[in-house]
């Protein structure tokens, strides 16, 4: 039988994933069992307890120079720059790419804005950010909204202008004015568009408010990683890894789950 | 019969230096099914796109009621076209509502409940039950099968109460038995509605089935170094007189 041909069983399938998984923490507690033998204090491999007992004292113990659990804020601070970013980035790619998508005078005065702006790195504009809105909560927001909306008003226009032409001449014969074909006919279909391309751009948002908080910030997830980097705290960086990719799968989940929830003609037949 | 509802006087249509259409002189009278055939590309769907409103005529004018259109659609040329008629997001009662509401709602193009919204609903449901789409209401599309679509389609522009119904290769797509049952609901729905229906359709058979009156379209004359430069024009014209059996042939 070809290779191509193969198909795991559910079972099987699950079997076969967990493998690698497995795999890799049995090789991370040899490693990290064999260093901690050599040497009690080693930092760059932490064993698991090692690493559970820094997690739960950042989770549970205040620190008296704050007054604040450490983890919360900086998940607190994290969150909130990460949701106002992405949430500036959505509406603005709402608004922008439904009238990019919908109306071609807007396309044609705007597009090759979009596109010029879309080709800047977004982290060379992190300087000018800084500069021009301090080094407070105003630029990280910023970057991670200039960083991810580029790639989302052009993904939403391009899945609107994309929408057959049929709809659009079919709506206009049953009476529809441009402002309720905008409202009716592209807006309810952009929105299924737009979660997906928001949880394809939830990765490099991510990276942009970990790239602004390393740089200048004083609490957040990507500043306490950098800071305890200059003590090589593994036992602290690889725990607030796993938590920041706990609420990112948390995120995509629940964006998935909106999805489905709020628009089941768009997901398949089975609705 | 009646006066004409369509008439095209000396219409022509070119893109760039290729003539697509040229000196379509005819008119429609109310009431009449015209299917309209002839080879690819010898322009039935610009003819179709030209009542519609989609475009507009390099020369010549197309008037409706009289009145010269402009190239821009309205609710008073429905149309069914042979895929993407319908709006893939709403179930089949809000797709035929959707016209309703535009006209009842300009701002929001939407009604929330009250009494205007269930005399929506009672009527898009009366149109549903009409193409045979009763058991439906709440069906997405997607659930649906292309017979259905189509007929989703065909009530979702009929409750506009169209002038004229313009049909795009409608059945194109469709399974041969499915495409009878369609051929006698459109045939139904023109009788009852008392339309006015164009078609464009490959099919000559479905043509001449359905239509009052059938029109060719194909080039008159060809260049074999140039074919772009002559257009097609509609070469035959028939009217078929049903009730005395007999057909009488005129060409144009």
């Amino acid at each position: 039988m070809r290779l191509v041909n193969i198909k795991p069983r559910k079972g099987v399938r699950i079997l076969i994933g967990a493998i690698p998984i497995i795999a890799l923490v049995v090789l991370y507690t040899v490693l990290s069992a064999a260093r901690a033998e050599a040497n009690p204090n080693d930092k760059v491999l932490p064993t698991f307890v090692a690493m559970m007992r820094a997690a739960v004292r950042l989770f549970t113990e205040t620190d008296p120079r704050t007054g604040e659990v450490t983890a919360w804020a900086d998940t607190t601070a994290s969150l909130w720059r990460l949701g106002m970013g992405v949430g500036i980035a959505t509406l603005s790619t709402l608004l922008l790419g439904i009238a990019l998508g919908v109306v071609p005078l807007i396309r044609s005065a705007l597009g090759p804005l979009v596109t010029m702006i879309a080709v800047i790195p977004p982290i060379a504009v992190l300087p000018i950010l800084f500069i021009a809105l301090g080094l407070g909560e105003a630029s990280k927001v910023a970057l991670i909204a200039v960083g991810i909306a580029p790639f989302m008003v052009r993904d939403l226009a391009g899945h609107v202008a994309g929408l057959p032409a049929e709809q659009f001449i079919k709506a206009q014969t049953l009476g529809a004015s441009t402002w309720q074909l905008t409202l009716r006919v592209a807006l309810p279909q952009a929105l299924p568009r737009l979660i997906e391309s928001l949880r394809l751009s939830m990765g490099p948002a991510w990276v942009f408010l970990i790239s602004a908080e390393a740089i200048a910030s004083d609490v957040g997830l990507g500043y306490r990683i950098f800071l305890v980097r200059r003590y090589l705290s593994m036992d602290i960086i690889l725990p607030y890894v796993a938590w920041i990719s706990l609420l990112a799968i948390l995120t995509d989940w629940t964006l998935q789950w909106i999805s489905r929830r709020a628009f089941p003609w768009a997901h398949g037949t089975g609705h | 019969m009646a006066a004409d509802i369509l008439t095209f006087r000396d219409v022509w249509v070119e893109y760039g230096d290729k003539v697509v259409l040229e000196a379509v002189n005819l008119g429609i009278r109310q009431g009449e099914f015209v299917s309209v055939v002839g080879p690819s590309g010898a322009g039935k769907s610009t003819f179709l796109r030209l009542i519609l409103g989609q475009e507009g005529p390099t020369r010549g004018q197309v008037m409706l009621d009289g009145t010269p259109l402009t190239p821009e659609c309205s609710p008073d040329r429905g149309v069914v076209f042979q895929r993407y008629s319908v709006f893939p997001h709403l179930t089949a009662l809000r797709n035929v509502m959707f016209g309703l509401e535009c006209a009842a709602s300009p701002l929001l193009g939407r009604l929330f409940a009250g009494s205007r919204k269930g005399a929506a609903r009672d009527a898009a449901a009366q149109m549903l039950g009409a193409v045979g789409l009763t058991h439906n209401l709440e069906t997405y599309p997607a659930q649906m099968s292309g017979g259905m679509q189509q007929r989703l389609a065909l009530a979702q522009a009929l409750i506009k109460r169209p002038r004229v119904l313009l049909l795009d290769e409608p059945f194109g797509a469709l399974d041969p038995g499915i495409r009878l049952d369609m051929h006698e609901l459109v045939g139904q729905l023109w009788r009852d509605h008392g339309l006015t229906v164009v078609m464009v359709t490959h099919d000559i058979n479905e043509a001449f089935k359905l239509g009052t009156r059938v029109l060719t379209f194909d080039k008159r004359r060809h260049d074999p170094h140039a074919p772009h430069r002559y257009g097609a024009t509609a070469v035959y014209d028939v009217t078929l007189d049903r009730k005395a059996g007999a057909a009488a042939e005129t060409t144009t």
